[in-house]
């Protein structure tokens, strides 16, 4: 890990443009799930794919796009077993592999991975194609692409998306909170407490091949040179005798969430009792934020490190029993936003009383921390409309398990999150009964004049229909994998 | 904590055997027939494993010779009380069961008597972790009811009237309670006291340990010098061994995990080899165990508040060491609390096990070592073939709230604010 190596700028040029842009521009997009019909074609194909890098350009492009890869889709392609297997277990394994992953990511009973409409057993994509495009340029970048590349693939699915303008199905502005990237590498590389949140994260969370948040490099597939005679593929910067195959690469977390629009307000508007400021007022006590965007909580006084949004500039630290914003509510347990002790003097005897838990006497201080290791850089959009709505919910991260899995499980699907007891995410939860028969159904509010507020007897108002795991790799990754390798 | 070596050729029936006390693989059926944990009302965990500890090749990794150990099954549990009284029950109550178990093990006698063999097969914990000293079985789950029924009565109604007069709300939820005693439909039994052997016993731990600290404090100054300098030199040349564990080995014991909201964990690792790490590990263990009965003893393990109950034990003459506990959430989050929260405090013993992620100071990298930690700790684990749990679906914040409940209602008077914390907890 020399300095050198350290401050090495980021090839833009080698990062699909997903990482760096959520091309909100090109409000047009499709995501093309294909299966590898013959190989040496589909190959030939995506040795020139003209897919989109993240170098800034000025105008931006008219079209993008972005190519991504199970592990079942590198086999297909021919990738060699011992590479396959430095990839990231969750990764190789896949999303609906197995009941215990199933148990863990909540996905039962609806959402139970036998259901899928796609990702699961017979259904398994191999390759995830994205195509963006501005307003009317759709239908012609498709058409286009897809005459190129008929010839190596089939069409497993094609998942339409609508441009919703930024607001999800349930009608809430969306996207609002997105952990900034350390693409300046201005965060050291090494391992060292933050006492305060920040919003900055180290490109090594997101980007293979770079320090993450530990100051560690995450595991990837490292080749022999000898597998890499051209030097196709960047030298690893832990590991300098080794070609990095997943330098400036990704794991793309897709799930095809369906959303009950119509079940959410009938719930609200029952609990409500026709009560227009109550309905949105519950609603928006589900969420976190206001309908518009507006946190529940006040905008911190001080700055927070790596944002500048106004609508994300605030902590729950002034809101410690959940009066403002419910412990519960959808935007507080899918991000915490706290830092790696508890709140208190920088002295060093409070910090030593801290680290030794004590001075945390509150019944819920402390139990959730580190935000910092389980952020997710989400690039989602809407589909559909009317009966059959729901978010593409897409998230990108360099630790499927930490990241993604993490935050589905612990936080959102968790039924004992943040000293919580019988209720999931209000939003995602499935609302199965927990093994020893207690419900996970309900939503409570604390109130400051008695006790908590409460709903229950939530419905599911969101089911999976399908997810997958995928590698988005770096351009140059990508062109390596697109040749024969014995 | 029970440890046996298996007889030749019996595993296999063994394996089958444990596997008919479970519904499925990972969920224990509490009534079995072999050892229906549920009748044993002092018993809060419970559980068989199979050491069959895949790690010892390690070391031949490094040319050290591979140490001859048999393969034992350890049956532990904890309960409240003595733990003589808690075989003594299982021998008398469930002995047929027992002994169809251990009669897989080598040197079991099945005419001879049950309890003496136990006990003789019981092994000394070198520390042992409980998260809140004293809180027994039948407190946990009186509570919980408690807790159920006085949430239920709650007027939490979204569209409730909000201005409600709190002391009248307590009062009224109070004589509830009181009604509900009466009826025989709660219970509330007040703790017994402690037994005064156990509270001399404490004392004497209490002042004792720091007494001989303190006589031999000047051998310590005297030699810190030399012990940092050995310190540094075993943690410069000490081998780092975190090979990624097998996808199949991990994938086997998540088959078992998340069937409730608390896991169990296993592990077992050899003792780095030479004098040094030996006698360190030794003497860490003596003043952790100290910190857990004297300072951790009320609700959280350090900063971690996840942790039942832990224990770390030495077996084959202290070449190697168990380590068990019962946590509460998914294993990925207990890894997270572990690197997060405490990782000096593993690294301090840990450390001392082979293979261990590089430590500086004892106290610094090791786990922090993310991935490698991650994997060193997943290779070290073992299935637990059956794993009992006296209160499923409750976690320590439960437990921790309904303590508070019941101790508010059980308190006089209160003032409204009081009042009102406590309704928050209901």
């Amino acid at each position: 890990m020399s300095s050198a190596a350290a401050t090495r700028p980021v090839e833009f040029e080698d990062v699909q443009g997903l990482v760096r842009f959520g091309y909100r521009h090109l409000t047009q997009a499709c995501f093309l799930l294909l299966r590898v019909k013959n190989a040496d074609a589909a190959r030939t194909w995506l040795a020139n794919a003209p897919v989109t890098s993240a170098i800034a350009r000025k105008p931006p492009p008219r079209v993008a796009m972005q190519v991504a890869f199970t592990s079942a889709g590198l086999r297909a392609l021919g990738m060699a077993d011992d590479i396959v297997e430095g990839f990231s277990a969750e990764f190789i394994a896949g999303m609906g592999s197995d009941e215990s992953r199933a148990r863990r990511l909540g996905d039962l009973g609806a959402s139970d991975p036998a259901l899928w409409q796609w990702g699961a057993a017979q259904r398994m994509p191999h390759v995830l194609l994205m195509l963006y495009s501005v307003p009317g340029g759709l239908d012609v970048w498709l058409r286009t692409v897809t005459a190129q590349c008929e010839a190596g693939f089939e069409e497993l699915a094609c998942l339409t998306t609508s441009d919703m303008d930024g607001v999800e199905p349930f009608g809430f502005v969306d996207g609002i909170a997105q952990p900034r990237v350390d693409w300046d590498r201005q965060r050291a590389a090494r391992d060292e407490e933050q006492f305060e949140y920040t919003n900055l994260a180290c490109l090594g969370e997101f980007l293979l091949g770079y320090p993450n948040e530990y100051g560690g490099y995450t595991d990837r597939p490292l080749l022999d040179v000898e597998r890499d005679p051209t030097a196709m593929l960047a030298r690893a910067e832990d590991a300098p005798d080794k070609a990095d195959l997943g330098r400036n690469g990704s794991y793309l977390v897709l799930r095809q969430l369906r959303q009950d629009v119509a079940g959410f307000w009938r719930f609200i508007d029952r609990q409500a009792g026709g009560n227009p400021a109550l309905r949105r007022k519950l609603a928006e006590a589900m969420v976190g934020r206001t309908m518009e965007g507006e946190p529940l909580v006040r905008r911190t006084r001080q700055a927070i490190v790596g944002t500048e949004d106004p609508l994300d500039s605030f902590t729950y630290r002034d809101d410690p029993a959940g009066l403002r914003c419910p412990f519960g509510a959808h935007i507080r347990r899918s991000n915490p936003r706290n830092a790696d002790l508890p709140p208190g003097d920088a002295g060093f005897i409070s910090r030593l009383v801290r680290r030794l838990g004590f001075g945390a006497d509150a019944l819920r201080d402390d139990l959730v921390a580190s935000t910092r290791f389980h952020r997710l850089l989400r690039r989602g959009r809407e589909y559909g409309g009317g009966e059959d709505t729901g978010l593409h919910f897409i998230c990108l991260g360099a630790n499927i398990a930490r990241q993604f899995e993490f935050v589905q499980n612990a936080w959102l699907a968790g039924t004992k999150f943040d000293g919580l007891s019988g209720e999931s995410d209000p939003l995602l939860g499935h609302r199965m009964p927990g093994p020893d028969g207690t419900p996970t159904d309900a939503f409570s509010m604390p109130a400051a004049s008695g006790p908590d507020r409460r709903m229950s007897g939530l419905p599911q108002f969101v089911t999976v229909q399908g997810g997958a795991y995928f590698f988005l790799p770096g351009i140059r990754a990508l062109r390596y994998l697109a040749k024969v390798h014995p | 904590m029970v440890v046996a070596a298996l007889a030749a050729g019996r595993e296999s029936s063994l394996r089958q055997l444990l596997e008919t006390m479970n519904v499925t693989p990972g969920v224990v059926d509490p009534s079995n027939a072999l050892l229906p944990f549920v009748a044993f009302e002092r018993l809060h965990f419970a559980r068989f494993a199979l050491l069959d500890d895949s790690t010892l090749g390690d070391l031949e990794a490094f040319g050290l010779p591979r140490p001859r150990v048999p393969l034992y099954l350890t049956f532990l549990g904890e309960c409240d009380g003595p733990r003589e009284a808690q075989l003594a029950e299982f021998a008398e109550r469930a002995g047929q069961g027992l002994r169809r178990i251990f009669s897989h093990c080598q040197g079991f006698d099945a005419a001879a008597d049950l309890l003496a063999w136990l006990m003789a097969h019981d092994l000394p914990v070198a520390v042992r972790y409980v998260n809140w000293i004293g809180r027994t079985v039948q407190q946990i789950r009186q509570e919980s009811a408690l807790q159920r029924a006085l949430s239920s009565r709650v007027p939490r109604g979204v569209a409730d009237a909000v201005d409600t007069d709190l002391q009248a709300m307590r009062h009224e939820l109070v004589a509830f309670v009181q009604a509900e005693l009466s009826a025989g439909r709660l219970a509330l039994t007040p703790p017994e006291p402690t037994p005064p052997g156990w509270q001399l016993r404490n004392s004497i731990h209490v002042f004792g340990v720091p007494l001989i600290g303190l006589v031999v404090l000047p051998f310590v100054i005297v030699l810190l010098p030399i012990f940092i300098v050995l310190l540094r030199s075993h943690e410069i040349r000490d081998p780092e061994f975190c090979p990624r564990p097998s996808r199949a080995a991990v994938l086997a014991m998540q088959r078992l995990e998340d069937h409730d909201v608390t896991n169990s964990f296993t592990a077992l690792g050899p003792v780095k080899p030479g004098l040094f790490r030996r006698w360190l590990l030794q003497v860490l263990l003596v003043l952790i165990d100290y910190a857990c009965r004297h300072v951790f003893a009320r609700g959280h393990l350090a900063r971690v508040r996840t942790i039942h109950f832990a224990r770390w034990v030495f077996l084959d003459d202290k070449t190697r060491v168990l380590f068990a506990s019962n946590y509460d959430g998914s294993h990925e989050s207990y890894m997270d609390d572990f690197i997060n929260k405490v990782a000096w405090g593993l690294n301090l013993v840990f450390s001392n096990g082979f293979g261990w992620p590089r430590t500086d100071w004892l106290i610094k990298g090791g786990a922090r070592r993310e991935l490698r930690f991650k994997y060193y700790q997943r290779g070290h684990q073992l299935p637990t073939q059956v794993w009992y749990k006296a209160y499923p679906g409750l976690t320590l914040s439960d437990l921790a709230r309904n303590q508070r409940i019941r101790e508010g209602l059980e308190r006089g008077d209160m003032n409204e604010a009081q009042v009102l914390e406590w309704l928050a907890l209901l």
